[in-house]
């Protein structure tokens, strides 16, 4: 944004450093003060986010333990999505940003390298254990500093049409391998239908994708970022879905579109590579198809593996414009911890919490309406949670993101083959660290 | 401007001179434009077609049954948009109300005044003020969020109801449209004969000048109007509670609820459509204003 570039270009070699190795011991210093402020009165405390049903969850704190401890916690609910990152720097910068935000785990290192989030690992103790390993580095950017504790997690699994599965004879692929000749199978026998669609319209899930293949896109080298993008996982990937997009053997059409709902109604897509989150949008785009569907994990690329990628999940962060950073930071790993925190926000925002307690916990006993048909559906995903692949993000993944619909867009409407799409990410994502005043390792 | 009131007389010929002047054969080269003009009309009125159809769909309905077969779920739709978090949608239509009546009555008002005096009064500096003001007509609002809520964030004004008035009462387009306007319908002759009787400028102005400017005033409030209601970006970067959203930022929340929950699209459509509709009302109570502007103007020329 252009409006955030002057200061980044001042500040950016520090705080790639800074973010590099956890240097953060005067932020630290800046909320220990605010402990002794907060812990003197009652502390009312903001908080943008647009999970559902927050306030109702907000109101659980501010009857039980926020009351004792006095603070409250107001909700405001947004909008989801880069536009509030953008809203966030936008607050920050002028220095009124509330106390707490939702994130998602990629639009971290872009808030922190725009100084918009405070370290918190200061006022947050022990809550470490209750997070998956990959998940809880995302908020920490692999440094000591923490900057977020982890709301929801999305690994990705594979979702499929259980009784056309059956119709045409296919088994359910274990590797990706099997996945490009189950999707040849059908072709052979249902020339119309496609077993399911590269979509370039959502970078978060060839992320997801290229995560499971053990892609690194962006990590820390001494002082200086270093892009990823093209590494040979994600030339892997990219070249698995463009050769199968380029061989007809898959849709190339986008998902969450009109007719990508019609397309999983009516049966002419007939799997999804998603998210844990999968029943909910599959209940709005293919209302006819209850009960039939079913999830399995996700391919492998080698046989006997077990490694998944996250689509989505998101974090409760506190900024440095907090004046009670402390009584922020406890609000936060309660909302994340504690078990009728928790058990609200799966009631109340439908959400697939990060801590791997309340996965296999009572409020997720059942396994969802739409899923009726598979009884052990969250057991499952608990399971496949566990093998969730570390994640890299940086400070431009915006950029990164867009750049992929553009040229993955383009590619996979012209049927050309992914490689020089990647090629064009990464350069541009270089080119936007570079001009943003980050130093770029080659 | 004689070729500009010919041309006006031919879609104008159904009302009642114009027929005189239109020949039968101009009338049968008119088939083209008639065509494209028809041809504009479906591909604005399509769509809007289609949010009427979409929105008496139920959610099973939307995506599945054929596009333009109406439904069964209006009132289901209805229904829950007014129930959604209580009803918050109705505030949402009161502050957009708020945001584009108020906010275009005062918008109106300093272009009045301000397009009044650029037309009547000469001042050194006056040619600078009015090119700089042109200046500020290319300028898209867009780019303008961002420093206004910088600035008002240091009088601790955003997250208001003012944060989002202030900045839209000066604009550069009603201006200009008044000073247009002002200059053609204000004859000088009759400012001066105000001076001659000794009338104070600001009864000249009140008693005299705004009378004789009303059609033009009517077209700077409507476009002020239709402007703030869909406006979206200053809002957005202003408000941060949902209470205080215009129905544009709310539609949006019920649209981008992460990827946990899926996007409300029959309540946003039945929405949209609600939304529209008070724009639809006050063009038909105000074209009446409007093409009494247009007439009075060929006449005069």
């Amino acid at each position: 944004m252009p409006f955030t570039s002057r200061r980044r270009l001042r500040q950016a070699a520090a705080t790639a450093v800074a973010v590099a190795l956890g240097a953060s011991s005067l932020a630290a210093c800046g909320s220990s003060d605010d402990n002794e402020e907060a812990s003197s009165g009652p502390v009312s405390l903001t908080y943008w986010t647009w999970a559902p049903g927050m306030d109702k969850v907000a109101d659980i704190w501010n009857k039980g333990p926020g009351k004792k401890a006095q603070i409250k916690v107001t909700v405001k609910k947004q909008a989801s999505g880069d536009t509030l990152v953008t809203k966030i720097l936008t607050a920050a910068k002028a220095h009124k940003a509330p106390d707490l935000v939702q994130a998602e785990y990629q639009a971290l290192a872009t808030l922190v390298s725009n100084d918009a989030l405070a370290d918190i690992s200061g006022e947050v103790g022990g809550v470490e254990k209750e997070f998956a390993a990959g998940i809880w580095q995302q908020t920490t950017l692999g440094t000591d500093a923490l900057y977020a504790i982890p709301q929801d997690s999305a690994p990705m699994a594979f979702y499929y049409r259980e009784d056309l599965f059956k119709k045409y004879g296919l088994e359910v692929p274990k590797t990706w391998d099997e996945f490009a000749e189950t999707a040849q199978k059908l072709k052979k026998k249902a020339p119309d239908k496609d077993l399911t669609t590269f979509s370039a319209n959502d970078s978060g899930l060839f992320a997801g994708l290229a995560q499971q293949a053990g892609a690194k896109w962006w990590t820390v080298d001494g002082d200086k970022w270093k892009v990823g993008i093209d590494d040979a996982a994600t030339q892997k990937v990219a070249d698995f879905w463009g050769g199968l997009v380029k061989d007809d053997v898959i849709d190339n059409q986008p998902m969450y579109t009109p007719a990508w709902n019609k397309a999983l109604n009516t049966g002419k897509q007939i799997a999804w590579v998603s998210a844990v989150w999968a029943p909910g949008t599959l209940t709005t785009a293919a209302p006819d198809t209850k009960g039939k569907w079913a999830m399995a994990p996700l391919p492998q690329w080698n046989a006997g593996d077990s490694a998944t990628g996250s689509w989505g999940g998101s974090s409760t962060a506190v900024t440095n414009d907090s004046k009670n950073k402390a009584a922020a930071a406890k609000f936060a790993s309660w909302l994340n911890t504690d078990p009728e925190a928790l058990a609200a926000l799966v009631k109340e925002s439908g959400i697939y919490p990060a801590a791997t307690a309340a996965q296999t916990g009572d409020a997720l006993a059942k396994a969802p309406d739409f899923f009726s048909n598979q009884p052990d559906f969250y057991t499952a995903a608990a399971e496949i949670a566990k093998t969730t692949a570390p994640a890299a993000w940086g400070p431009n993944v915006n950029v990164a993101y867009t750049s992929f619909k553009d040229a993955f867009g383009k590619a996979a409407k012209n049927q050309s083959g992914f490689g020089a799409a990647l090629t064009t990410m990464q350069d541009a994502t270089v080119a936007d660290l570079e001009k943003q005043g980050f130093e770029v390792a080659e | 401007m004689s070729s500009v009131a010919s041309t006006k007389a031919i879609p104008a010929a159904g009302t009642t001179p114009g027929t005189v002047q239109g020949p039968p054969q101009r009338r049968r080269i008119a088939l083209v434009p008639t065509f494209a003009l028809l041809l504009g009309a479906l591909y604005c009125l399509l769509p809007v077609a289609w949010v009427v159809v979409a929105s008496t769909k139920s959610g099973r309905e939307l995506f599945s049954t054929f596009t333009f077969l109406p439904g069964t779920g209006f009132a289901d739709n209805l229904k829950d948009l007014s129930a959604y978090r209580d009803g918050v949608y109705w505030k949402w239509m009161g502050n957009s109300a708020l945001y584009a009546g108020l906010g275009a009555l005062l918008s109106t008002a300093v272009s009045a005044v301000s397009g009044y005096a650029l037309a009547i009064y000469r001042f050194r500096g006056r040619e600078s003020v009015f090119n700089i003001l042109l200046a500020g007509v290319l300028m898209p609002p867009v780019i303008l969020a961002v420093p206004q809520y910088l600035l008002l964030a240091k009088v601790d004004l955003t997250d208001s109801y003012a944060s989002v008035l202030l900045p839209l009462i000066l604009s550069p387009y009603g201006v200009y449209l008044a000073r247009i306007y002002a200059a053609a319908a204000v004859p000088t002759d009759v400012v001066e004969a105000g001076r001659m009787d000794n009338a104070s400028e600001w009864r000249i102005f009140t008693r005299i000048a705004l009378p004789m400017m009303i059609p033009g005033l009517v077209t700077v409030f409507l476009f002020q109007f239709v402007a703030i209601w869909n406006n979206f970006m200053l809002p957005y970067i202003m408000l941060s509670d949902d209470e205080k959203f215009p129905i544009t930022l709310g539609l949006f929340t019920l649209l981008e609820q992460g990827a946990n929950t899926p996007a409300l699209y029959t309540l946003v459509i039945t929405g949209a459509l609600l939304a529209v509709v008070p724009l639809i009302a006050l063009f038909l109570v105000i074209q009446r204003f409007w093409s009494l502007d247009l007439l009075s103007g060929a006449v005069k020329s």
